[in-house]
């Protein structure tokens, strides 16, 4: 017998299910990120200083993460990992890591970037009152480039969001994985279903994603407000 | 076998893959150029009624991961009675994606051009046409150069993505090969390389085009 397909998402557990999975990619997500920009942060900062051999590892760091495609990455830890040093993490943990140092590259421009573009002489009226570098960076450098860094940042975090859409190529039961198994298990019953399903993690995604670049978007335009007068 | 002897045999398949990765890039990023192109007028020019239109688009586009849209248009789709190859869902999907991060590109340009500009223009009696015809576009399409370019290289990467619908680009290539084969390292090696050459030259032009656009408008 045909039932509607929007029926699909409310038989049996199905949508709490699709909830759960939702949680799995959030988890992921807002671990990756913690992490990432913890590391970023401290990444960012040392590529201001003038070590030229750690400026080039750390710009080496960031642009593999750049080129190297987040699929390919993803399968580089799957496969090498495990082979290679006898490492072996389960999907999910092995996705956070992977997110977490990609995050970090991210960062580290990001941070890098507002940090330089603090203007000079605020670093000069800082030395000139005997600050030192810690406190340099502390009271006068990061202060600052904190409101430049807040939009990108947000956005960066829209992107991860997004990317966690790849889990499911690593078999982490997140939210898509679970939609296809809904899908697959109800084929018979409900021939359109995919679309309700599909359509369902769609709208999941863009609830999550669209409050924060609006939240972004609405920073940058006041920062940019502020700065023109 | 020696790693090099597995590479070796496997560059016939990857040279197929890196041709197709290669073709659907390129007309994906056509493509998204000249809707991203259409999008930013419409919302330039405030057309009343496409405007609301191309803003919803233009969300509903970069807050949606690429693999939803692509399994959406070959998955769902088909259920009412559209369909397409795979190749195609990837092409449409690519320029769905990318259309509406180039047309952010143009209107960041486009809102780049200095007030000082615009009063001028209307200072020496232009109209409103004029002033988008001689000042807005010539200095705003330029000044969106570099995000247009970061574009290019976000959508090469995305291709990668297509995998999921078994079109064989790049990263398929690989799979594939890695689940007939289990030699992942081999098979991993030559992907990044493959991507590498792609876009390692592309972002070397990014940042002379940064620099570049800088210097136009700051000097330095």
């Amino acid at each position: 017998m045909d039932h509607s397909g929007i029926s699909v998402l409310f038989e049996g557990t199905n949508f709490e299910r699709l909830l759960g999975g939702l949680w799995v990619t959030v988890k992921i997500a807002a671990v990756a990120l913690i992490v990432g920009l913890i590391l970023g942060i401290v990444l960012g900062v040392l590529r201001t200083f003038k070590n030229r051999p750690l400026r080039v590892i750390l710009r080496l760091y960031l642009e593999f993460f750049r080129i190297v495609p987040t699929v390919v990455l993803l399968f580089l830890f799957y496969y090498i990992l495990p082979r290679e040093m006898n490492f072996n993490l389960p999907g999910d943990q092995l996705a956070t890591l992977v997110f977490a140092l990609w995050v970090a590259a991210e960062m580290s421009d990001i941070v890098r970037g507002a940090l330089i573009s603090v203007p000079q002489h605020q670093r000069e009226s800082g030395k000139a009152i005997g600050l030192n570098r810690y406190q340099l960076y502390r009271y006068v450098l990061i202060p600052q480039a904190i409101s430049l860094e807040i939009p990108a940042t947000i956005n960066l975090a829209t992107r991860v969001i997004k990317t966690t859409s790849l889990l499911m190529l690593i078999s982490v039961m997140d939210v898509i994985n679970i939609g296809q198994q809904i899908i697959e298990a109800n084929n018979h019953t409900h021939p359109t279903g995919v679309f309700w399903v599909y359509g369902l993690i769609f709208l999941f995604y863009f609830l999550i994603d669209y409050p924060l670049s609006w939240w972004a978007k609405r920073l940058e335009k006041k920062r940019l407000e502020r700065a023109n007068g | 076998m020696s790693s090099w002897t597995i590479i070796q045999q496997s560059l016939p398949m990857f040279g197929k893959g890196f041709e197709l990765t290669l073709w659907l890039s390129f007309v994906g990023i056509i493509g998204s150029i000249i809707v991203g192109i259409i999008v930013s007028l419409l919302q330039y020019f405030n057309v009343p009624g496409l405007h609301q239109l191309a803003s919803i688009y233009v969300e509903v586009s970069r807050n949606t991961p690429l693999l939803i849209q692509l399994f959406f248009l070959y998955y769902a789709f088909p259920v009412i009675g559209i369909k397409f190859n795979a190749e195609l869902c990837g092409i449409i999907g690519l320029i769905f994606l990318g259309g509406s991060y180039m047309a952010e590109g143009f209107t960041g340009g486009f809102n780049g051009v200095s007030k000082g500009q615009l009063e001028s223009g209307k200072a020496i009696g232009l109209s409103r046409w004029q002033l988008a015809r001689y000042i807005v576009f010539p200095q705003g399409f330029s000044l969106s150069v570099p995000a247009m370019a970061a574009n290019i290289i976000f959508l090469i990467k995305e291709t990668s993505i297509f995998t999921v619908i078994a079109i064989p680009e790049l990263t398929n290539t690989a799979l594939d090969l890695i689940g007939m084969y289990y030699r992942s390292n081999e098979y991993l090696f030559v992907l990044v390389v493959g991507y590498a050459i792609i876009l390692i030259p592309l972002s070397i032009i990014l940042t002379l085009l940064e620099k570049r656009v800088r210097y136009g408008s700051f000097g330095n």
